[in-house]
């Protein structure tokens, strides 16, 4: 499952970055959202693919039964994917207010706004 | 979205929303030892209260809130803070946790440590960002 | 210790309220009186040691854990060098903030003086308390950023603002060269703790970063303690309120850098390098810098510029290194400290009592304000060096110490013979110019000081002269202790008032003698040295101003370069420099790193799943409508859910879940509002961008690929696993390590969370501001 994963973040991080370099803003959107699934399924998959042995450890033992799924991983993705929700609501409303500023949607239009 | 009002969205609405609000209680204090947490928890009663938002409307909901969602984000910092500094005074680096062992009616023996503080400070956060957020631009839309 | 430290900054935060409650005294200044009792209390705390640390010696060590992985621990050491300087810290601090209560009396900002004052004055305890080198890093730049503060208090005011500026560039380009410097220190005697450093003297000698590491805490004490060719921040940094530089900038932060020259003293000192730097860069600042306080007529000028000079005697003999020097040292540190905070005192005075700042306007105020003459009087003598007054005391053994210097004597002795010469005109200038002669006019009608304002001169010149008449007894007590901590081991050498007649008296006598006669001729001297103004146009001030016109123009420079404006040429460059880096390195490491492909463990539902987000991405990426595209992102978000519970992340799979249905509102509420997908950019350069993400795409499956199939290191999880349940009670190992294990980067993580929903308040309430207008 690690080489078919390789190949779908691949193709995560390509979409995320042909959209990013789109002059069209609301398109831009679009791309971070990818581009954030796409880091956390990278490092998802980096960690290793294991399956059905989540990282909990049975009531009353100390130890997990056998090997689990590397939980580091896991708690940086889980505060990645919130995070990824903040700085997405960040962007959208930044864009929005760019967009009632400039009246135009093409980045190459607000460049030079910081005059 | 008030056309999108209907009865029976109101009505499960009602009944869901203590209901979501007591879940996420219960994944945030069984975060420790099962899947849950401050994170998972602070999520779902924030999707719980965006759930009210639709079938009523902003007004209701802060009412509903008691607390502005900025006071919450303030105060969950605060508590996640404060969690690390129990640690120092006992001579232990900052954020070393420190439990207790207490019994407790229904649990019987538990250890309640600083973790668990931090982890509430997490929900609050992540309810008081999510909620902020949501509600100030369902405000702006108006 | 640890208390003594932060009341400060605790008082700090309620100055304000202390200065607004007026109930307290009828007149605004009951509050710096009442804020004054801090140091006070602080001052006999410290006095209270002086039986075990300064009489006996002892030595307190009190630590605090702070950053153990580093070795950084906040521990603070009391022996009898940071005895002296506390006492001297909380002592005079008692008289200047009582004094700034009445100086700046209604003055609008007077609540903020007392914060930065009572802020500044923790940060220079700790300094001196500390025992870590990187926390008395950290307090070293805090005095920084509040002199920074205290300088620019009258921010309404251009030159002020200036003269801030430079004072915090010029000691913060040298708190870098110190950090440097400290981290060499560590490295070398392997410990950041003064008191295990300070034991390896031969092992810090012999080290191959003696030299650097020696040159760099050298500047960075030089541009704290104004050395040349630092020492032009200092004259300008008078343009803060008088309080300020009397304490900052006589008796407190500038003696930082010779406080810690005389710290590492016992561990780096004693070196021909050491001797050279600091004995002819201390000679030459000290002479510099009173032959630059004889040509000044501005009161606080004056007075500045005898204060590097004494900074540059107090570095010169930390450089010489004898039991003399280091004596002598001490002893002309408490002498300056003293009277150089009376006289600061008295120039604030004048100023307020006549409306005077410049020498040229005083005369005859003696018959209006006797009680600050007399007592500026007594202050000069110290610092003119004349017996029975303290300061001729440290003035004898300075210049013993440089006759028997052991290198440069010759050169020392004549620059400090010159000195003393000067330095008694200098004394002349202040004690007989302002008092004597005819009634100066003047703005204001001269008048007494205040009580709470000639507190601070009369204690202070009144202890200039018992602490001379009582010289042993201030060795045995108080420098004894500071010499030995200093030197490295106890001193036999005693202060005493009276040497008998020998070559540093005859010395004194003549340079009286000379000193007095060229104040007779003062305005004749300064007209005769007119030609020295032409070398402060090439001097270092000049160098300070050109390096700074040349920063400016190099940042403009490189910011025209870099800052083209265009979104996507920034992530050309990122996204090029990304994958040039990870190619070059994979291909240097191309024979250990194998690339898995393996595809025989696929179940037949994971590859359904995998191709359904490989379609929900293709269709995110090349649809023309907005509602696809949000219904691609959906099943995106809901196919990786899926993905994380196939692959026992449960936790994770709820998150997503959950998120994606909060982004799904998200785009609701903001996304549809915004105009629909345009095409803007023709097909070549629509192909350009698509081979660029192809190529970072396949740059990440290479990376992907070998990741998988290489292994140089255990993971540390296996730490988390094991310990999970044993020692942090918690069978969820992810949330384990989210609030228990890794907690500060949790903290860090909602911190940003938190940043991202403010910034979004913050800008829908732009917004609303906007349409409001």
């Amino acid at each position: 499952m690690g080489t078919l994963m390789a190949f779908l973040v691949g193709g995560l991080y390509a979409a995320a970055i042909y959209m990013i370099m789109r002059r069209s803003i609301v398109k831009l959107v679009i791309g971070l959202v990818l581009l954030s699934n796409a880091a956390n399924l990278l490092i998802f998959t980096s960690a290793g693919m294991t399956r059905e042995a989540p990282p909990l450890i049975p009531l009353g033992a100390l130890q997990p039964d056998g090997v689990v799924a590397d939980p580091l991983a896991q708690a940086l993705i889980l505060t990645a994917i919130v995070i990824g929700f903040g700085v997405l609501a960040f962007a959208v409303v930044l864009i929005h207010r760019a967009y009632e500023v400039v009246k135009a949607d093409d980045m190459d239009q607000m460049k030079d706004t910081d005059t | 979205m008030n056309n999108m009002m209907s009865l029976v969205l109101r009505t499960t609405g009602y009944f869901l929303l203590p209901l979501l609000l007591i879940f996420s209680v219960f994944l945030l204090l069984r975060g420790h030892d099962e899947p849950g947490g401050g994170f998972i928890a602070g999520l779902v009663a924030s999707a719980a209260v965006c759930l009210h938002l639709f079938f009523t409307d902003i007004a209701a909901t802060r009412r509903l809130l008691h607390i502005d969602p900025r006071d919450l984000l303030g105060w969950g910092l605060t508590l996640a803070t404060l969690s690390g500094i129990p640690a120092v005074f006992m001579g232990d680096p900052f954020f070393t946790s420190q439990w207790v062992e207490m019994t407790l009616p229904l649990l019987g023996e538990t250890k309640v440590g600083t973790p668990l503080l931090f982890d509430i400070g997490v929900y609050a956060v992540v309810v008081g960002s999510v909620l902020a957020i949501v509600l100030s631009l369902a405000e702006a839309e108006e | 210790m640890l208390l003594a430290v932060l009341s400060g900054f605790l008082f700090a935060c309620i100055a304000p309220v202390v200065h607004g409650a007026r109930p307290l005294a009828k007149s605004y200044y009951g509050a710096g009186w009442v804020l004054a009792m801090l140091p006070a209390v602080l001052f006999l705390w410290f006095a209270s040691h002086l039986r075990s640390v300064g009489l006996n010696g002892e030595v307190i060590l009190n630590s605090w854990t702070w950053i153990p992985s580093l070795g950084i621990s906040l521990s603070f050491r009391l022996d009898g060098l940071s005895l002296l300087f506390a006492l001297l810290i909380s002592g005079i601090g008692f008289f200047i903030i009582a004094y700034a209560g009445r100086y700046l009396e209604g003055h609008k900002d007077q609540a903020r003086l007392y914060v930065l004052l009572l802020s500044f004055m923790a940060s220079m305890l700790g300094l001196v308390l500390s025992d870590n080198l990187i926390s008395l890093f950290v307090f070293w730049e805090l005095t920084s950023i509040t002199s920074y503060l205290l300088v620019g208090f009258s921010h309404e005011d251009k030159p002020s603002r200036l003269s801030a500026r430079q004072g915090l560039f010029v000691t913060m380009g040298g708190g870098l060269a110190l950090l440097a410097g400290f981290v060499m220190l560590g490295m070398a005697g392997g410990s950041y703790e003064l008191s295990e450093l300070l034991s390896q003297r031969e092992l810090l000698h012999d080290h191959a970063l003696y030299a650097p590491m020696l040159i760099l805490i050298v500047i960075g004490a030089f541009s704290k303690s104004a050395q040349f060719p630092f020492h032009f921040w200092l004259p300008n940094a008078m343009a803060a309120p008088t309080p300020v530089s009397a304490y900052l900038h006589s008796a407190t932060m500038v003696k930082a850098g010779v406080y810690l020259l005389a710290r590492l003293n016992p561990g780096l000192g004693g070196t021909e390098l050491w001797t050279m730097i600091l004995g002819l860069v201390g000679a030459f600042t000290m002479f510099i810098g009173v032959f630059l306080a004889v040509r000044s007529t501005g009161i606080k000028k004056v007075l500045a510029y005898s204060t590097v000079m004494a900074l540059g005697t107090l570095t010169m003999l930390i450089g010489i290194g004898t039991p003399t020097a280091i004596t002598a040292a001490m002893a002309f540190l408490l002498a300056h400290s003293l009277y150089k905070g009376a006289l600061f005192l008295v120039a604030g005075i004048i100023g307020h009592s006549t409306g005077s700042k410049d020498f040229m306007h005083t005369g005859g105020f003696r018959s209006a304000m006797p009680v600050t003459a007399l007592f500026a009087g007594v202050a000069a003598l110290s610092l003119g060096g004349i017996i029975p007054l303290f300061g001729f005391v440290a003035k004898e053994l300075m210049l013993e110490a440089v006759l028997d210097a052991p290198l440069f004597s010759a050169v020392l002795s004549t620059l400090a013979v010159a000195s003393a010469i000067l330095g008694v005109t200098v004394a002349a200038i202040v004690g007989i110019r302002p008092w004597y002669g005819r009634l100066a006019e003047t703005k204001v009608t001269p008048h007494e000081a205040p009580p709470a304002m000639l507190a601070g001169p009369v204690v202070l010149a009144s202890l200039s002269l018992v602490l001379g008449l009582s010289a042993p007894l201030v060795q045995q007590w108080l420098l004894g202790s500071a010499i030995t901590a200093v030197h490295g081991a106890p001193v036999e050498k005693n202060l005493s008032l009276w040497h008998g007649f020998n070559l540093p008296l005859l010395i004194s006598a003549v340079s009286l003698v000379a000193g007095l006669l060229l104040f007779a001729v003062w305005r004749g001297f300064r007209r005769a040295t007119r030609f020295t103004d032409l070398l402060a146009k090439v001097g270092p001030e000049q160098w300070y101003e050109r390096a700074m016109v040349a920063i400016t123009h190099v940042s403009a420079w490189q910011t025209r370069m870099l800052q083209t404006g265009y979104l996507r040429y920034y992530l050309m460059i990122v996204l090029g420099s990304m994958v040039a880096l990870v190619l070059s390195q994979m291909w240097t490491y191309r024979d250990s790193i194998n690339l898995l492909i393996d595809v025989s463990d696929l179940r037949f539902y994971e590859v359904v799943v995998a191709g359904v987000l490989g379609a929900a991405v293709l269709m995110a990426a090349i649809t023309s409508s907005r509602l696809s595209a949000v219904a691609a992102l959906g099943a995106i978000g809901f196919t990786v859910a899926l993905l994380y519970l196939l692959f026992s992340a449960p936790d994770l799979s709820i998150t997503q879940v959950l998120v994606e249905t909060l982004t799904v509102i998200l785009l609701v509420l903001v996304l549809f509002r915004l105009p629909g997908f345009i095409k803007l950019s023709p097909t070549h350069l629509r192909l350009r961008d698509a081979g660029l993400a192809v190529i970072v795409g396949a740059t990440m499956t290479l990376l992907l690929l070998s990741v998988n199939g290489t292994q140089y290191f255990d993971s540390i999880s296996s730490y988390f696993i094991a310990e999970s349940a044993p020692s942090a009670y918690g069978r969820n190992i992810v949330n384990v390590i989210l609030v228990d294990f890794r907690t500060l980067d949790t903290l860090g993580e909602i911190f940003v969370l938190a940043l991202a929903a403010t910034g979004v308040l913050a800008m829908i309430r732009f917004r609303a501001e906007d349409k409001d207008l």
